[in-house]
């Protein structure tokens, strides 16, 4: 096998970064939401507590275990809400979360990409989101 | 270590067989279905360019032969697994299908409230729900059996739910997510000596071992065709002749009947009362290839393969730093590894060994309860098969050491 990790989409550093120092990583004590979400394919769980002042997510953090994908997603997810209103917030499409991850998702990492996403969807305004059998 | 005595396979020959490893693949993924080689996909494409039409129904020289090459596969099976008649011989989807006909046939009639249905905690979703859905139904319960650290079933454990008369007693040959190979017949021996009905799930037996059904003694035994070189789509349930008979269809419709009046119907024969509508006939006949093609081989000489490329799987994935095998120690496991790498995730590894072209699974292997029971999420998986050769292995180890040097 050749090594051609460092041009490699996928791994790039970007993505390795927040997987391996994620931001926003922990809990809040007594948070004004707290959900989480599991990925039934590998039994990933992603986690959110939120701070909400007057609207705005005042702060937010994100816990449990994932792939490289679903960990640099929600890393990248708490920067981005942190401050903005939960209006705002609402607006986040999952088109806006692969574009941050700013790499190729294959369809069978997408449920790793989205998870973090879900979490806020579902604990911040309990959106189910379509589509979500697995085997 | 190879067995003794046992032909060896010729693996670069085998190879030429199957025309996808012309792209390079290492196919590390044969539990989950295998490769098909020529010979089966040959069998099918003549079905279909020489005498495609329906078997059963028609008079004329074509559908004959297809009756005929249809039909013959049920004897090759019979033979396969030394079956008493192709009488017992039922064709399926798959093992799925076929544990939810014995589950639907068989259970819905003689399961009752407050019975005891025993299976363990190594089986594959298909050998859980169907049964969870009948002790529903019916009122039944359910008991699993648990594993000791080494992902072996607690025999005592088994002993003792035994000693409650369960009427059903329903596990997997060879569990799919860690490899265990269980000590079937002395299972099926305790579970009939308890008056058991007793289903063994042959998914991952049959395609890599020799298998004696009247050996084993157990009333059903079911395997899937697609992970024994055969198409997907066409299965097998081996069921005892007297308990066929008392059973009532599965699913119903034409060819399944004897004569349909307004006031009701009279059933078939077996064993094509439980094989309603037009069948997966090519599929069938890719099946009847797949075990000319493994008979040939020999089942010793193809245990005995694996059983070689398992060790050097095993002990190469030992010495790498980080890496957990789950399950049995190879003298007692099929061709499958499971395991797990501090700091990595099994998407992550198997997203990296595919820029490798290594086709390795990563997830719950449709068994959920043993992961919960093992404490993983999921786990990685290489599993083996005919054509596995340890060039393949080393690519797998190499797609680690790429993982644990990005990721770690």
């Amino acid at each position: 096998m050749t090594s051609t990790t460092a041009e490699d989409q996928f791994y790039r550093e970007f993505i390795i970064d927040h997987f391996k120092n994620p931001r926003n990583f922990g809990r809040l004590e007594d948070p004004d939401i707290t959900h989480e979400e599991d990925n039934p394919f590998c039994g990933d769980v992603i986690g959110m507590d939120f701070r909400i002042k007057e609207g705005v997510i005042d702060d937010v953090k994100f816990h449990g275990r994932g792939c490289t994908i679903s960990q640099a997603s929600a890393s990248l997810l708490t920067e981005r809400l942190k401050g903005i209103s939960l209006e705002e917030a609402k607006k986040i499409s999952k088109a806006d979360v692969i574009g941050e991850l700013g790499i190729e998702i294959s369809a069978a990492r997408i449920k790793c990409a989205l998870l973090p996403l879900k979490v806020l969807k579902v604990g911040a305004y309990g959106l189910a989101d379509e589509d979500d059998g697995e085997g | 270590m190879t067995t003794n005595g046992a032909p060896r396979l010729d693996v670069a020959e085998i190879r030429k067989d199957f025309p996808i490893f012309e792209t390079g693949i290492a196919y590390l993924d044969s539990a989950n279905t295998s490769q098909r080689p020529r010979q089966v996909t040959g069998a099918m494409m003549d079905y279909f360019e020489h005498f495609n039409s329906n078997t059963h129904r028609a008079a004329y020289h074509i559908a004959e032969v297809a009756t005929d090459r249809y039909e013959g596969t049920r004897e090759k099976v019979r033979a396969f697994i030394n079956a008493a008649s192709t009488k017992e011989i039922i064709y399926t989807r798959g093992t799925t299908e076929a544990i939810n006909l014995v589950a639907y046939s068989w259970g819905r009639k003689n399961v009752r409230s407050g019975d005891l249905i025993v299976l363990t905690i190594l089986d594959h979703h298909s050998n859980i729900v169907p049964w969870q859905i009948l002790a529903a139904a019916n009122g039944a319960h359910i008991e699993f059996v648990d594993v000791d650290d080494r992902g072996e079933l607690r025999q005592d454990q088994y002993r003792e739910l035994l000693e409650h008369s369960p009427k059903l007693v329903a596990f997997g040959q060879v569990s799919n997510a860690i490899g265990t190979i269980n000590p079937a017949r002395e299972m099926v021996a305790a579970a009939k000596a308890a008056g058991a009905t007793v289903l063994v799930d042959g998914a991952q037996g049959a395609p890599h071992q020799g298998v004696d059904v009247r050996a084993l003694g157990c009333d059903f035994y079911a395997f899937s065709g697609h992970k024994m070189l055969g198409p997907t789509g066409a299965g097998i349930l081996y069921g005892r002749r007297e308990l066929l008979e008392s059973m009532d269809p599965f699913q119903s419709g034409g060819d399944m009947i004897k004569a349909v009046r307004i006031e009701g119907a009279t059933y078939n024969d077996l064993p094509w009362k439980f094989e309603a509508g037009t069948q997966a006939i090519a599929e069938v006949i890719g099946l009847g290839a797949a075990v000319d093609y493994l008979a040939g081989l020999g089942m010793d000489a193809v245990r005995a393969h694996e059983r070689e490329i398992t060790e050097y799987a095993y002990e190469a994935l030992s010495d790498i730093e980080g890496l957990t095998v789950y399950g049995p120690p190879p003298s007692r496991r099929a061709g499958v590894i499971s395991f797990s790498l501090e700091g990595i995730h099994p998407h992550d590894l198997a997203t990296i060994a595919d820029r490798g072209q290594v086709c390795l699974r990563a997830g719950h292997h449709c068994a959920m309860p043993l992961m919960t029971r093992l404490g993983v999420g999921a786990t990685s998986r290489a599993s083996f098969y005919v054509y596995t050769q340890k060039d393949e292995v080393d690519r797998l180890v190499s797609s680690i050491k790429e993982a644990q040097r990005i990721l770690k």
